[in-house]
């Protein structure tokens, strides 16, 4: 049993090693691919980006719209119901938006960036590349890698502003909350820092969640089981390394 | 035969030169000692019973794997050598047909054909496109330039990669095992084309595959791989008249022989009537 949770341990550290070299060429080769090859980052954008609009829109408004009424039945206790848009802001803005995109992004668009990467891989077409002289990692990996990127805090943007809307439709239109009040202590309370953390998470965010997925997709084993598992496994890992890095800069940030 | 004997008689022939290659998998020793001499000119056959390493070997040749000792020297450059940029200029002299074609699935034929000439070249559109057809043509497949991968049968597929591989106008290609799947028509189609590359362009060949008969058609030279080295080599028709059981074993489809029909098993009364059956 040690031996197997050192082998255990042993993998980990070797995976986690060959992840931070991966990481790091696709860091160093970001920049060329960024200016000298933008078309196929444009693409990538609409892939993971637009493609993820229909979700992400539908999900901010009912994340909104249970916000204003959550937001309202517990502020009511304390005679603070116009304060429910203040309320739905910071939480979308600096939590919800960033981190509920992350997730679904991981779940829509990761997912589709890993099984395609992997299989791929599986049907020879990486491997067919190189034998042209063409870096697969440059060429695939890295536009998707930069889509991403680019993709999430605008993503995170239309959540957390879809996600206002819901909550004004919950709070003004169905619960009676004043329209002035509901705006204006928002405006009042909310500061260009609350916003700035949002979308400095939801950026981190679009690297763990691009990267993750890339790379389980880049790194799967060529069958048909391996694509499922690496595609499982980008989502999870997704999942867990995006609430975590979550806590670690809301602490800094407070 | 006579081509074969010609191209050994100088060194500086060789194209492709491995020796004493060593390489395994985990704990499986794919190759021990194997050394090919791949000629200019020719094309050469690599062949051996499934699962002997051949698409591993080609893998190995064009450092998609790294041995675990051997060198590996093509055209005078030990590969092992190359930096991971001059490894791909060196990759841009070879053009290699894998066996499931590998195009890419989410642009036509004709941008698969076009992707090395887009990717490495500054060439206009209107060029790109002659160039293009120009080689879809010589395989045939001229009018199915705007279908898509999913669209066409295995064996127009491979004669897609084959003007794919041939687009950027390589010194040697690489077939991995491009008769497999094929129907005869598709077969003799594909037999025809390995041919008329090699000849009309002038380049090296090497092909890995396990049909006897189609090599025997093509091929001007042949190795028989078997437990991770060379068992027998030479032109096709040398081959047939070997006098090693294992190759007339392999080159006559025979189930058993050297290469047994039984994969290493317990003894068979005693595994069905030992304990085990519980």
């Amino acid at each position: 049993m040690l031996r197997d949770i050192y082998n255990s341990l042993m993998e980990f550290v070797r995976a986690f090693g060959a992840f931070q070299l991966f990481f790091l060429r696709l860091l160093v080769n970001s920049p060329s691919i960024f200016f000298k090859r933008f078309s196929l980052v444009v693409k990538q954008v609409y892939n993971t980006g637009t493609l993820s609009l229909v979700i992400i829109m539908v999900c901010g408004f009912f994340v909104g719209a249970v916000l204003g009424l959550q937001g309202y039945a517990n502020l009511a206790r304390f005679n603070a119901e116009d304060s429910v848009g203040t309320f739905a802001a910071f939480a979308l803005v600096k939590e919800l938006g960033p981190v509920i995109t992350a997730l679904l992004f991981a779940g829509r668009a990761g997912t589709a960036l890993a099984s395609e990467i992997g299989l791929m891989k599986a049907t020879n077409q990486l491997s067919a590349m190189e034998m042209m002289g063409v870096d697969p990692l440059r060429r695939i990996l890295v536009p998707r890698f930069l889509g991403g990127i680019i993709a999430m805090p605008f993503l995170a943007a239309i959540f957390s502003a879809i996600g206002l809307f819901g909550a004004h439709l919950v709070g003004v239109g169905l619960l009676g909350i004043d329209v002035g009040a509901f705006w204006q202590l928002m405006q009042q309370s909310l500061e260009i820092g609350d916003i700035q953390e949002g979308i400095v998470k939801s950026f981190v965010f679009g690297v763990i969640a691009s990267s993750l997925a890339v790379w389980e997709g880049y790194s799967a084993i060529p069958t048909a089981e391996g694509v499922g598992r690496a595609t499982t496994r980008s989502v999870v890992i997704t999942a867990i390394v995006v609430l975590i890095f979550d806590f670690m800069i809301t602490a800094v940030a407070l | 035969m006579l081509l074969c004997f010609a191209a050994m008689v100088s060194e500086s022939e060789n194209l492709i030169e491995i020796t004493d290659l060593c390489f395994s998998r985990g704990a499986r020793q794919v190759f021990n000692g194997l050394n090919i001499n791949i000629k200019r000119g020719l094309i050469t056959a690599i062949m051996g019973p499934s699962g002997t390493g051949k698409t591993t070997l080609l893998r190995l040749i064009t450092r998609q794997l790294i041995p675990d000792s051997g060198t590996i020297i093509v055209d005078g450059v030990d590969i092992s050598t190359l930096n991971r940029a001059d490894l791909y200029k060196l990759r841009r002299r070879f053009g290699m047909l894998f066996q499931n074609g590998a195009l890419l699935t989410d642009i036509s034929v004709f941008e698969n054909v076009a992707f090395p000439l887009r990717e490495h070249t500054n060439l206009s559109n209107r060029l790109i496109r002659h160039v293009v057809l120009t080689k879809l043509h010589a395989v045939g497949l001229r009018g199915a330039a705007d279908m898509m991968p999913s669209q066409l049968s295995g064996g127009m597929a491979r004669r897609v990669a084959l003007a794919r591989a041939i687009v950027m106008d390589p010194e040697f290609l690489i077939y991995d095992e491009p008769f497999v799947g094929l129907d005869p028509i598709s077969m003799g189609v594909i037999v025809r084309l390995v041919r008329k590359m090699n000849d009309a362009l002038d380049i090296s060949s090497i092909l890995v595959s396990h049909d006897v008969d189609e090599i025997a058609t093509v091929a001007d030279c042949s190795y028989l791989i078997s437990d991770g080295k060379v068992a027998a080599s030479g032109s096709p028709e040398e081959l047939q008249k070997a006098s090693s059981a294992l190759v007339q074993q392999f080159m006559h489809g025979m189930a058993d022989g050297p290469v047994a029909f039984h994969f290493e098993a317990p003894d068979y009364t005693e595994q069905l009537l030992g304990m085990d059956a519980d």
